[in-house]
C-alpha cells in the first residue's frame, strides 16, 4: 500500500479515534463514572467489542451509507471524513449535542454538490427516515425494557448487596453488546467512505481470508481503540454524573435499548431471516447512538410517568438533525475547494 | 491485581452474602437491643430490679457487639468498593440507627444508676409509653429491612413508624402533665425527674422518627 493511501486514510482514523473518545463513553459512561466497573477493563471490553463489530458486521451499514453518494477518490473519501470529524469535534467544543452519523452524512452529501453526483434521494430518505425512528424505536424498546426489568426485580427481591453484583454483571454484559453494535453500526461513520476507493487487498493467512473491507474495518476499529484508550475516560466521567442521575439499573435499560436499536440497523443476518419471513426488515444505515440514546431516557421517563421528562433533549435531537449535517456539508464543500485548487488533488472523477 | 479484580464485583465469591449477612446480624441487634429494653423497664415497673440490671448488662453487650460490627460493614463497604450508588445513603442509615441504640441503651443506663422512684398512678403510662416507643424501633427494622431487599414496601412500614411516634410523643404528654399535677407528688425534684425519664424513652421513638425520615429518602432514590 501506498504511503499516500495511509495519509488519506488518517481522517478516517481521526473520525475512529473520535468514536471511541466520544461514543464508546456513551457505553460504559455510567459504570466507570461511578466506578462500578473500573476504566481500565471497560476499555478493553469496549475495543475488543467495538472492533469485532466493525469486522463481523460493519460492512452492511457501510453499504447503505455509499448509497447516498460513492465518494470515488482517496482524497475525496479523506476530505469527506475530514470534515465530518472536524464538525463532530468543533460541536462537540462548543458544547451542542452532536453524532457521526448526521455529520458523515451531511459531508457526503456537500461531496456531492460540489462534484456534481446526484443524490439518491431514497438513500437519503431512508437515512434521514432513521434518524427520527432511531429515537422513537430507542424510546419504545427502553419502556418496555424498563417494565419488563422492574417487574422481574420486584418478583425476585434481591438484597441490595447482591443486585449490586449483578447489576455490574449487567454492566459488563449491556457495555459488550453496546460496544459491538457501535462497532457494527458506526463503524461505517468511520471508514465507510473509504470502502469504494479501499487500498488494502484481500489476503489469505493460514487458510483464513481477510477481504480489504474487512481490513479497513479492522483498521478503523484499531482507531477507535485508541479513542477509548487515550481520551474517553474524561467523557465516561462527564457521563457518569450526568447520566447516572437514572440509577445504574436504568442506566443499563438506556445502554441495552440504545445498542438494540443500533443492532437492528446492522444485523444483516437479521435482515436476511425477516425478509425470509416476509417480515418488514430494517434498512442497513447508520443510526446516531446518541440520539438512541436520548430516545432511550425519554422511553424511560415516560415508563416513570413522565414527570422527569426532559423537553430540552428533544430540542438537542432537532438541532442534531439540522445543524450537523447542514455544518458538515459547508465544510466539506469548501474543503474540497481547497484540496483541489490549492493541493492540486483529484477530489471527485 | 487484586483491587480490581474484586472490584468488578466479588463475582466468583460468596463476599456479597456474607456481607449480608452482617448487615442482617446488625438489624436483629438492634431488635434485640430494643426488646431487651422493652423487657428491663417491664420488670422496672414490677420492682424486679435485680432482673432488670441483668438485661442492663445484657444491653451493654449488644451495642458493643453492634458497634463492632457496624463498623466491619463500613469498612467492607469502601475496601471491596460495593454499591457505590447507594454506599453513602447505607452508611448514613446504619450511623443514625446505631444513635437508636445508642439511646436505648442510655435510657437503660439512667434508670440503673438513678433509680427513679415511679408512683403506681404513673406506672400503666410508663409500660405503654415503653411498649410503643419499641414498636416503633421494630417497625423501623422492618423498614431498614424492605430497604435492602423490597424497596416499594417500606413506605408501608415507615407510616407505622411515624404512627408509632406519635403516639408516644402524646402518651409522654400525658405522662408529664398528670406527673405534675399530682399532689401525690410533693418535691419538684422528683417532678422533673420522672419528666426526664418520660422524655428520654420517648426520645428512642424520636431517634427511630429520624432515620425513618432518611430512610424514605432513600427508598425514593432508589426506586426505579
Amino acid at each position: 500500500m501506498e504511503v499516500a493511501g495511509l495519509l488519506f486514510l488518517s481522517s478516517g482514523l481521526y473520525m475512529g479515534w473520535s468514536l471511541g473518545a466520544n461514543d464508546a463513553a456513551n457505553i460504559f459512561g455510567a459504570a466507570v463514572g461511578t466506578r462500578m466497573i473500573p476504566f481500565r477493563s471497560a476499555a478493553v471490553i469496549c475495543a475488543v467489542f467495538i472492533t469485532l463489530g466493525a469486522v463481523i458486521s460493519g460492512a452492511g451499514a457501510a453499504e447503505g451509507l455509499s448509497r447516498l453518494g460513492a465518494v470515488n477518490t482517496l482524497a475525496g473519501a479523506f476530505v469527506v471524513s475530514g470534515a465530518a470529524a472536524t464538525t463532530v469535534m468543533w460541536m462537540t467544543r462548543v458544547g451542542l449535542p452532536v453524532s457521526t452519523t448526521q455529520a458523515i452524512v451531511g459531508a457526503i452529501v456537500g461531496w456531492n454538490l460540489y462534484s456534481g453526483s446526484p443524490t439518491d434521494s431514497t438513500a437519503l430518505s431512508k437515512i434521514v427516515g432513521t434518524w427520527v425512528y432511531g429515537p422513537i424505536l430507542g424510546a419504545a424498546i427502553a419502556f418496555v425494557l424498563f417494565f419488563v426489568v422492574r417487574t422481574v426485580l420486584r418478583r425476585v427481591k434481591v438484597h441490595l448487596i447482591t443486585l449490586d453484583k449483578y447489576t455490574r454483571f449487567a454492566m459488563i454484559f449491556a457495555g459488550a453488546f453496546g460496544a459491538y453494535s457501535l462497532g457494527a453500526n458506526n463503524m461505517a461513520n468511520v471508514v465507510g467512505v473509504f470502502v469504494p476507493v479501499s487500498p488494502f487487498r484481500d489476503f489469505t493467512f493460514m487458510g483464513l481470508t481477510m477481504t480489504g473491507v474487512q481490513q479497513l474495518f479492522l483498521v478503523g476499529g484499531l482507531a477507535t481503540a485508541v479513542g477509548v484508550a487515550t481520551y474517553s475516560k474524561k467523557v465516561m466521567m462527564t457521563i457518569g454524573a450526568h447520566l447516572y442521575k437514572l440509577s445504574p439499573i436504568t442506566a443499563i435499560v438506556v445502554i441495552v435499548s440504545t445498542a438494540t436499536v443500533l443492532f437492528l440497523f446492522a444485523s444483516e443476518g437479521l435482515k436476511l431471516w425477516l425478509d425470509s419471513m416476509g417480515l418488514p426488515s430494517f434498512p442497513l444505515v447508520p443510526v446516531s447512538q446518541s440520539q438512541a440514546a436520548v430516545g432511550s431516557v425519554i422511553g424511560v421517563s415516560l415508563a416513570k410517568g413522565g414527570r422527569n421528562l426532559n423537553l430540552v433533549l428533544l430540542r438537542h435531537i432537532f438541532v442534531g438533525w439540522v445543524a450537523t449535517p447542514v455544518a458538515a456539508a459547508i465544510l466539506c464543500y469548501v474543503a474540497l475547494f481547497f484540496m483541489q485548487n490549492v493541493f492540486m488533488q483529484t477530489v471527485y472523477r | 491485581m487484586r483491587p480490581r479484580f474484586e472490584a468488578l464485583g466479588g463475582i466468583f465469591t460468596s463476599r456479597t452474602k456474607s456481607l449480608q449477612l452482617e448487615m442482617d446480624r446488625y438489624f436483629s441487634l438492634i431488635d434485640e437491643g430494643v426488646l431487651m429494653l422493652q423487657e428491663g423497664i417491664k420488670r422496672y415497673l414490677e420492682d424486679r430490679v435485680d432482673e432488670f440490671e441483668l438485661k442492663s448488662r445484657e444491653i451493654d453487650v449488644v451495642e458493643h457487639e453492634a458497634d463492632k460490627l457496624r463498623r466491619q460493614i463500613k469498612h467492607r463497604l469502601y475496601s471491596e468498593m460495593l454499591i457505590p450508588d447507594s454506599r453513602g445513603d447505607v452508611l448514613g442509615l446504619l450511623e443514625t440507627l446505631d444513635n437508636v441504640l445508642d439511646d436505648t441503651k442510655h435510657v437503660m443506663q439512667q434508670f440503673s444508676i438513678e433509680k427513679p422512684q415511679i408512683p403506681e398512678f404513673i406506672r400503666e403510662d410508663f409500660r405503654e409509653l415503653n411498649e410503643v416507643t419499641v414498636k416503633s424501633v421494630l417497625e423501623l427494622t422492618l423498614a431498614v429491612r424492605a430497604f435492602f431487599r423490597e424497596v416499594y414496601r417500606v413506605t408501608e412500614h415507615l407510616d407505622k413508624v411515624h404512627f408509632w411516634e406519635y403516639e408516644a410523643d402524646k402518651i409522654e404528654q400525658r405522662l408529664k402533665r398528670a406527673v405534675f399535677a399530682s399532689e401525690e407528688i410533693e418535691l419538684l425534684s422528683e417532678r422533673v425527674h420522672l419528666r426526664y425519664f418520660a422524655g428520654r424513652l420517648s426520645r428512642v421513638a424520636d431517634q427511630a422518627e429520624d432515620v425513618a425520615e432518611r430512610l424514605s429518602v432513600y427508598a425514593i432514590k432508589r426506586h426505579m
